[in-house]
């Protein structure tokens, strides 16, 4: 299992009498950038909750970075690092004390954080200021290099570039090759399909199944469509 | 209709000086990064802020004066989805029929084909709806009162890419039937979808055009590279000694090159010269013309030394 | 009333409705408030010590006397035939009350004049001062009206209370006039405060902006349900206060309740005044709750008589709107008066809705900033 840094089989999540998530199953090799795609609803949030340890899934298995999410989340917390949308960073903390708060949870040392936090200020070309002034690209490339700051094993970015225009976006995404370059696993899920194409895999739900999944050019031939983009409407919406 | 728009807010400058035109019936596009301005100017234009400077018209009416009359001829969406999450469907929308002094059967032919898609959800609350059917259901309550004109602002931030394609669709259905658009983006996918587009940064209009033209005037030969190793095929690019910018674009890379007016073919054979020595294989260089996002990028003054 | 102002009302009434663990708090917070202040002002005058003072003892002092221990909240602990002894029981702390009967107390009450006797409280506590004189005074009452019932014709005893040490101590001090204007001011104000600052929060706000509603349209379709609100919670506090604790309801049920009614209008205005001043629900809280129930519960006179403030802080309850509105209460609760009597205080209320509802509007822009 050592190349593996995710394995899902037959994970299946159900609340009430809706499945939101049936019986998928699928592969993560270790220092891969994927992409996990699929329209609202169609069951993606729910599947990563159930991978990052909020949400105990109804029958199935899963392992990240090999280790149980059912048994041995305590141990799984620390080896993943997670960044929404919705909620990446306070607002009303500086980005230093920000990232001691952060390196403090993830049980670094003082001189762990203080040498990374000078590096990460550093990379990001960032001068230190209370989070809510920045404008939301670079709040999102500063929570990603935040949620890497414990080196996990795999980092969970869901939808980090909603609403982040192209030249951040770009920049975005080069901070996701660096860590991928570095051996770190990147899980992404993204409304952008263009983005999609920057993944070395994906897959695409379609309430609660895996409609697709493979490297994007795979999927290209296999369906015959010239863009991630026709793909995704033509099983999101079939006619 | 907007001439020489200031705003500041305390030492901040939201706008600077902005004038542009939008024709009736035109879909007009704002594309720009957070932070551009984009918000603060669709504020002015529908009078929720005064300019600090110059003035706006909006259908004829002046902003500042004519606030009344203008407000009953608007449709507004605000850039998150504003609606009462503990209302259901039917109710948001009638509230918002009725704030105008209307009702949902007065407007109904006018929202049918966006409402009649949530409308089996009618007794939902809206809490509970996906982003693709809150952007909907805010689009019908904007919408409700047959304004003369619509704002939008970012309309379609965390919603899947089939409903963006579809709520575009719909943009220009509303559009064709005589409705003026204005709509704020950060995706230039969708400032491509507009009549015109006004392309901001930093409280300024960098350009306005039709979405083709703009890419049309990318002042640098511009090259389309895909291959294997992406990352290093990128990091290498850039250490080529014409790189002008290099940036992923979907499944390929785009190689600005610094030699403007130069012949594409002999940079085109250079480069795959410099990737072969470097190890590539099976790289191709194609030269292609620019697109919005193309142009957008090559006119954006990089932020990240600016920000420190 | 227009549709588009009704339609703002029935969206609120939803809002109200829907947030069924909020609503559920809102309507038994007077219930709770009532018997807790009840049982908690109770408790606090038992065995009260007592001091007589009996010239001349005869059948009627010492059946008086009898009633006031019967009662368990009153216990003699000494019995004197002069003044002199009781001064320095109430400098060392010994007695509470003291009752001096007039000599020839029974003479007194069968023949042609009143009988009199003095009531004499410490009142450095001014809450037990009152609780304990409204007790004895009722013990004299209840004793004066049977033993004129026997004897077929009305007899008179003339209670001359003197609160010792805080003299200007008001007559009658009971809490339910205060708690209703504390009920009102949390439901009105704050609950204004907080739905308000909501629709700033969710964006909504600016929709309702951009449309053509008014600011005075927004703020009334706001108001209204909660007054409506605070209406039904101004009748569980007094039907509780009636029903649990017995209190006294002498005056027009009609007069109190539309005096409520005021009195909430002035709370909604500080309430809207306050959401518009602020960014955030938070924050609104903290505010409302800082300008309205602090004021309304410890400088209104409900826990500490306005006389026994420093001059200072009594010209600071005179713009304290629950102030006015305890007097009022109290005066048509426990002394059974009229507008005749309490036209001015009405007037203050009055005067303070039409200032505050002005400012509230003014300060409510039809604009963001």
């Amino acid at each position: 299992m050592s190349g593996l840094a995710i394995e899902v089989v037959d994970l299946t999540r159900r609340f009430g009498g809706f499945t939101a998530v049936d019986n998928i199953s699928f592969e993560v090799a270790a220092g891969e950038v994927f992409g996990f795609l699929g329209a609202n609803g169609a069951g993606k949030t729910t599947a990563i909750k159930m991978l990052i340890g909020l949400l105990a899934p109804t029958s199935g298995k899963a392992h990240v970075a090999g280790l149980d999410v059912k048994t041995q989340m305590d141990q799984i917390r620390t080896r993943i690092g997670y960044m929404s949308q919705r909620f990446s960073l306070y607002e009303d903390l500086t980005v230093l004390e920000n990232i001691q708060l952060y390196g403090g949870i993830y049980g670094l040392s003082d001189a762990q954080i203080t040498e990374r936090s000078k590096a990460m200020l550093a990379s990001l070309g960032l001068a230190d200021d209370f989070v809510g002034r920045l404008p939301l690209g670079w709040k999102q490339k500063l929570a990603f290099s935040v949620a890497l700051l414990h080196e996990p094993a795999v980092v969970f970015l869901d939808e980090p570039t909603g609403g982040v225009d192209p030249l951040t976006r770009r920049q975005f995404w080069e901070l996701i090759y660096a860590a991928a370059a570095r051996g770190t696993t990147v899980f992404v899920t993204t409304h952008y399909m263009d983005e999609a194409e920057y993944c070395d895999r994906i897959s695409i739900m379609v309430d609660g199944h895996i409609g697709a999944i493979g490297t994007p050019r795979e999927l290209k031939e296999k369906w015959n469509v010239p863009t991630i983009d026709e793909l995704f409407v033509r099983l999101a919406r079939p006619a | 209709m907007v001439q020489n728009a200031g705003k500041r807010f305390g030492k901040t400058e939201a706008l600077s000086g902005v004038s542009f035109e939008v024709n009736h019936g035109e879909l007009f596009g704002l594309a720009g990064p957070d932070g551009a301005g984009k918000t603060t100017l669709f504020r002015i234009l529908t009078t929720l802020v005064l300019p600090d400077t110059g003035s706006a018209t909006v259908l004829g009416l002046d902003a500042v004066r004519d606030m009344w009359k203008i407000r009953s001829r608007v449709g507004y969406m605000p850039g998150k989805f504003s609606l009462y999450g503990d209302l259901t469907v039917k109710e948001n929308l009638s509230f918002f029929a009725s704030v105008f002094g209307t009702t949902i059967e007065k407007g109904y032919d006018l929202i049918a084909p966006i409402y009649s898609q949530i409308e089996p959800f009618a007794e939902r609350r809206a809490d509970a709806l996906s982003g693709g059917m809150k952007q909907k259901l805010a689009l019908s309550c904007a919408l409700v009162h047959r304004p003369d004109i619509l704002f939008l602002d970012e309309p379609t931030t965390g919603v899947d890419a089939v409903s963006r394609r579809e709520f575009w669709d719909q943009l220009r259905v509303l559009r064709d039937s005589g409705l003026t658009i204005l709509v704020s983006t950060p995706y230039m996918d969708e400032a491509m979808r507009c009549d015109r587009v006004a392309l901001m940064q930093a409280g300024r209009i960098l350009e306005i055009d039709i979405p083709t033209e703009i890419g049309s005037r990318y002042p640098l030969p511009l090259f389309a590279i895909t291959g294997a190793e992406r990352y290093r095929l990128l990091l290498e690019l850039r250490k080529a000694s014409h790189a002008h910018s290099v940036f992923p674009f979907g499944a390929e890379l785009h190689y600005t090159d610094d030699r403007a007016g130069f012949d594409p073919e002999v940079i085109a054979g250079e480069l795959r010269e410099y990737l072969d020595y470097k190890g590539f294989a099976n790289v191709q260089v194609k030269s292609i013309q620019a697109g919005i996002e193309d142009s957008f990028m090559e006119l954006m003054p990089p932020p990240l030394q600016k920000a420190s | 009333m227009s549709p588009t102002l009704l339609a703002f009302i029935v969206k609120e009434l939803r809002h109200i409705l829907r947030d069924r663990q909020t609503l559920t708090i809102l309507l038994l917070m007077p219930l709770v408030q009532v018997v807790l202040f009840g049982y908690a002002l109770r408790s606090d005058v038992r065995d009260v010590r007592l001091a007589i003072v009996d010239p001349s003892p005869d059948y009627a002092t010492i059946a008086l006397r009898d009633r006031l221990v019967a009662a368990r909240r009153f216990k003699i602990v000494s019995v004197s035939p002069s003044m002199t002894s009781v001064e320095p029981l109430f400098r060392q702390g010994k007695a509470d009350v003291a009752i001096a009967f007039e000599p020839d107390f029974a003479g007194h009450l069968h023949g042609n004049g009143p009988a009199k006797l003095l009531l004499a409280i410490d009142a450095s506590d001014p809450n037990t001062a009152t609780t304990m004189q409204a007790y004895a005074r009722a013990v004299i009452t209840s004793y004066e009206a049977e033993v004129g019932a026997g004897l077929n014709q009305p007899i008179r005893i003339i209670p001359d209370t003197r609160m010792r040490f805080n003299p200007t101590l008001e007559s009658v001090n009971l809490f339910v006039p205060g708690l209703i204007a504390l009920v009102l001011t949390l439901v009105s104000a704050l609950m204004t405060a907080i739905s308000l600052s909501r629709e700033k929060e969710r964006g909504t706000l600016e929709i309702l902006l951009v449309s053509p509603l008014r600011p005075w349209q927004i703020i009334v379709g706001k108001v209204l349900p909660y007054l409506g609100l605070a209406f039904a919670n101004v009748l569980t506090a007094l039907l509780a206060a009636w029903l649990i604790f017995h209190v006294p309801f002498r005056g027009s049920v009609l007069l109190l309740l539309s005096e409520s009614l005021l009195y909430a209008m002035v709370s909604l205005a500080l309430g809207v005044l306050v959401a518009s001043l602020t960014t955030s629900q938070r924050v609104a809280m903290l505010a409302a709750l800082l300008v309205t129930m602090l004021p309304s519960s410890l400088l209104s006179g409900m826990v500490f008589p306005i006389a026994s403030m420093p001059v200072f802080l009594q010209w600071v309850s005179a713009i304290v709107p629950a102030r006015w509105f305890i007097v009022i209460a109290r005066g048509i609760m426990l002394k059974g008066v009229g507008l005749d009597y309490l036209w001015r205080e009405t007037l203050v209320l009055l005067g303070m809705t039409v200032v505050l509802m002005g400012i509230a509007v003014r300060s409510f822009k039809p604009r963001l900033e």
